[in-house]
């Protein structure tokens, strides 16, 4: 940044009110006629597009200044009103300065001795460093007594009230006062008192706020544009200047002709509208006004609010150069810290080289090579775009012109380079919710169109490849590629600061894979060995084990040789879950007690508990022992060991994993026939009374409660019955107990039963009056008359079971629609909020101002993301990695 | 109305009132200026349970608090006492 060429700078604002004068003083034409251009196409003298208020035509030159379209800033003109209009940004003002002044004499309505008390009050106060809003509401109190006061206590005039109908009509007893008599009555007001209504009298003067001379802003506000097809479309401020000019001059003519009073207050009011909606197209309790194709005007107001206002559109956010976008695929042969770029945008994209003695050889050679250079063997060289010489001119690189520039470029230049294998970049997928959604990855040049990474990389970005798109940033500086690869690149962002366990690991198939590599340990063959390693970077071979005089190789061993030595760990894999064994070292039925000493794999199955997003115990432990290094490659050897070796070994899923035997389906049919039974008996005994009510509920509830739970065990136990028959032969079964993909709970509604379908935690019940569908009796409460589905998936449902479901998914469809629009809100303003706190070296959270918001960061000074899962520090661990199992 | 001691409540932290004489040394421990510690209200109850025992307290004095917090067992802190606005 250069603070030395700063032309100017802001030393204070001051906010005060325009007065007409003023208005008239600063404008540099006065605009009488409602149209824009001639025939000719020709800006009409007085009109709209006047010369005088700036240049957008190039040709043209300013009448004010004599610039021309970039010279000329635009001048302000202005309207003579026929009639004073009320401004409808200082409604308010208006009002309390009406309620509380005198209507008679002027004066505020407060005795001599409150004028002199709060004078003095108000005096104390600094109107530059006190809080607005306390300065607000002091006020406020004061003019409170005013208004309540009824008679003068000046000239013992009676003020009645003032009734504000809204959003510009203000009556007195029933009767309007015209914005003429309101400016009449504001003039009155002696500068003396102005200041218990919060205003400078050297600013402002009240009657300033009802207008009877209309700025009118400078054409390069409100540029016309041509259309292709030759025709001038005017901007909506225009069009909305246009009304306010053709309804004063019309009021004009008809005051001044003396026609009925009726007419000339219809055309006020209209002037009002116009001049109300030119301000602020959204005023509550007035029509907005339309173009005629029937769009709301985008007037003032609508200018500077909202999402798509010029503050939140276009001073808080931005455009940016140097970034592309495109749909995203998979490439599990990259490098979780890599990205692939497409040739078309690499060629787009450009990194400056500002050249010096060392580069300024090497940069000559490639200026040579023009924009789009190519090896020999035709694959992708990085070209030159741009140089960009000492004075800031830009010069296009072009295989005509490359060898005359290849000459000129010196020390001092800039050269902007194509993307090339390396360059650091930033990668963000939206919504960006949390840092991890914005990584910086090196650039891998790939053929193709689209942006490829490695699987590992969707958790963070949660991405998947059913057509997300992602954005790419190419960073400029030296100093921010440096910050980008010291703490943005995807390496340094594995463990996350939400939970402090890594949010980056394998998925889906990469899972299944290595659980299908390490379960119960199986052996494979020197030849199969070889084909699995080939697709790790490793150079060693495990130690074979050697039958009839042939080696075979472990899969325990295969995947230890991608654990980093030293690596020590002791856990309950994710197979562990529902598993029926007890789980301990001793229990070997399961495989599911993992135990790695000193880098190899002894005992257990690696699976999601292992290597899985949100739980990854290894990635974990290799990140905090070894570093963010070793723990990204760990990350790429799994996916490549985990692609290698299912792609081998093959995987496949289908129906026919659900498929249990007759006598398994007979008795979940038997035991949906019981719970029938029962559900028909609490029904009976809740009819006859008999039912024994639970504390805290009504009957009814009563009922509704024990159903939910016979419901709930009759699914769980057919569930049971179902996976039964299934075991871990069954790849639906594997994926589910690896963790890799569905729950057991899922098989079991494929294979044994659905179940109750629920809304809002009930059993349904909305519908058709005291009934769920016309099929029904009214008030049946059984089960099958209130979503209960005793079929399978696999077996099929029958069609009020088919409805059911259907209401039961909508639920959870409308759930993801409106809880994701209202944590986007929250999210929001959260960020507002916390924007510019900022921790210290002393680990102090402050504002910019200084303010203490904690006095250490999140009142123990731990960083989350160096936590283990929220914990300070897990000592267990740390005893067990220096010293083992020693007791 | 039966008066009650607000400070004893299970709920309410610990206030304590920091003598005028170890203001300054609190202060350079934290390393702050007075205005931008955390404030409270003259006006709050436990302000007004302090006055009970040390007699009237003026805006700028300070209040030291200790309270549970989940993450740091005990959490210690400090506020400037000023006067209210309404």
């Amino acid at each position: 940044m250069n603070f030395n060429n700063v032309s100017k700078r802001i030393e204070k604002i001051k906010f005060a009110l325009l007065s007409p004068d003023e208005i008239r003083k600063m404008s540099q034409v006065r605009v009488i006629t409602p149209d824009t251009y001639d025939d000719d196409g020709y800006p009409i003298e007085r009109g709209l597009m006047d010369l005088h208020m700036g240049v957008i035509e190039p040709g043209l030159k300013c009448a004010t200044c004599g610039g021309k379209v970039d010279e000329c800033p635009g001048h302000f003109g202005h309207i003579e009103l026929a009639m004073p209009v009320v401004h409808i940004g200082f409604i308010k003002e208006i009002k309390t300065m009406l309620d509380s002044s005198c209507k008679a004499c002027g004066r505020v309505k407060l005795t001599d001795d409150e004028v002199n008390t709060y004078r003095k009050t108000i005096n104390n106060m600094n109107f530059e460093s006190d809080d607005p809003e306390i300065i607000d509401l002091s006020l406020k109190k004061i003019t409170e007594i005013a208004v309540q006061r009824t008679i003068c206590p000046h000239c013992s005039a009676e003020s009645p009230k003032v009734i504000l109908d809204k959003p510009t009509t203000f009556r007195e007893g029933g009767i309007k006062i015209t914005p003429k008599e309101i400016r009449e009555r504001l003039e009155r007001i002696p500068d003396n008192d102005l200041l218990f209504f919060g205003l400078n009298m050297s600013a402002a003067r009240p009657e300033w706020m009802i207008l009877t001379a209309l700025p009118v802003p400078p054409i390069d506000v409100r540029p016309s544009i041509t259309l292709e097809t030759g025709e001038r479309s005017e901007d909506d401020l225009t069009h909305k200047l246009v009304d306010i000019i053709r309804i004063s001059q019309r009021l004009r003519e008809s005051r001044d002709n003396g026609s009925p009073q009726l007419i000339i207050e219809d055309l006020w009011d209209l002037l009002q509208y116009h001049t109300t909606t030119y301000f602020d197209n959204q005023t509550a309790g007035i029509p907005p006004a339309r173009h005629r194709s029937g769009r709301a005007l985008k007037t003032l107001v609508q200018r500077l609010k909202g999402k798509e206002g010029r503050f939140r559109a276009n001073l808080s956010g931005k455009r940016v150069n140097f970034s592309s976008r495109s749909v995203i695929s998979p490439e599990p042969f990259l490098s979780m810290n890599e990205v692939g770029i497409p040739e078309i945008a690499a060629r787009e994209l450009t990194v400056p080289v500002l050249v010096n003695s060392f580069n300024v050889d090497k940069m000559k050679e490639w200026i040579k090579r023009g924009s789009t250079p190519r090896t020999p063997a035709g694959k992708y060289l990085a070209g030159i775009n741009y140089l960009i010489r000492p004075d800031g001119r830009r010069i296009k690189i072009t295989d005509q012109n490359a060898e005359i520039n290849s000459d000129r470029v010196d020390i001092g230049w800039t050269v902007e380079r194509q993307m090339t294998e390396g360059d650091i970049v930033l990668f963000n997928r939206q919504p960006s919710l949390h840092r991890m959604s914005m990584m910086a990855h090196t650039v891998r040049v790939l053929p193709g169109l689209t942006f490829r990474f490695n699987l590992s990389d969707c958790t963070p970005y949660n991405a998947d490849f059913d057509g997300d798109e992602m954005n790419l940033h190419v960073i400029q500086s030296e100093e921010s590629r440096a910050e980008a690869r010291i703490i943005m690149k995807v390496q340094e962002q594995i463990l996350s600061p939400r939970f402090g366990g890594p949010i980056i690991g394998a998925i889906h198939d990469h899972i299944t894979s290595l659980f299908l590599l390490t379960h119960n340990n199986p052996l494979y063959t020197e030849g199969e060995t070889l084909h699995i390693i080939s697709y790790i970077d490793v150079n060693k071979l495990p130690e074979p084990e050697i039958k009839d005089n042939k080696k075979y190789y472990h899969g325990r061993d295969i995947f230890s040789l991608i654990l980093p030595e030293g690596l020590n760990a002791k856990f309950k894999s994710h197979l562990c879950s529902g598993s029926r064994g007890k789980c301990e070292y001793e229990d070997t039925i399961e495989d599911s007690y993992v135990v790695i000493n000193n880098g190899k794999l002894i005992h257990g199955t690696i699976d999601d508990e292992s290597v899985g997003p949100f739980s990854g115990v290894i990635v974990d432990k290799i990140f905090r022992k070894f570093g963010p290094e070793a723990a990204s490659k760990f990350v790429d050897n799994v996916t490549r060991l985990a692609v290698g070796f299912l792609s081998y070994r093959g995987f496949s899923t289908g129906i026919k994993d659900y498929d249990i035997p007759k006598d398994a389906i007979s008795r979940i049919e038997e035991i949906s026939n019981e719970t029938l039974e029962k559900i028909n008996k609490l029904v009976d005994a809740f009819r006859s009374g008999q039912l024994q009510q639970l504390p805290g509920r009504s009957i009814e509830d009563t009922l509704e409660v024990e159903i939910l739970s016979e419901t709930g065990s009759v699914r769980d136990e057919s569930g049971k019955i179902a996976s039964s028959y299934l075991g871990l032969n069954d790849p639906s079964v594997i994926m589910a107990r690896s963790g890799a993909r569905a729950k057991m709970l899922n098989i079991a509604e494929v294979a044994g039963m659905v179940g109750q379908q629920s809304v809002r935690g009930g059993r349904l019940n909305r519908g058709y009056a005291n009934r769920t569908l016309s099929h029904f009796k009214e008030n049946d409460l059984s089960a099958y008359a209130r979503g209960f589905i005793k079929s399978s998936y696999r077996s099929g449902l029958n069609p009020t079971e088919y409805f059911f479901h259907s209401i039961g998914g909508r639920e959870g469809l409308v759930d993801i629609a409106v809880r994701t629009s209202r944590s986007g809100y929250m999210q929001r303003r959260l960020i507002n909020a916390f924007e510019d706190l900022k921790v210290d070296d002393e680990r102090r959270v402050q504002d910019t101002v200084g303010s203490m918001v904690q006095f250490k960061y999140g009142e123990d000074g731990i960083d989350p993301t160096r936590s283990d899962e929220g914990e300070t520090v897990d000592v267990d661990y740390v005893a067990y990695d220096e010293f083992g199992d020693e007791k | 109305m039966s008066k009650f001691n607000v400070l004893e409540h299970e709920i309410v932290p610990e206030h304590h009132l920091v003598p005028v004489d170890e203001e300054m040394s609190v202060l350079k421990k934290l390393n702050i200026a007075r205005d931008n510690l955390p404030k409270i209200s003259i006006n709050d109850p436990a302000i007004k349970a302090l006055e009970e025992i040390h007699g009237k307290l003026e805006p700028g004095r300070i209040i030291k608090i200790i309270r549970k917090s989940p993450t740091a067992g005990y959490y210690e802190y400090y506020r400037v006492v000023v006067k209210s606005v309404i």
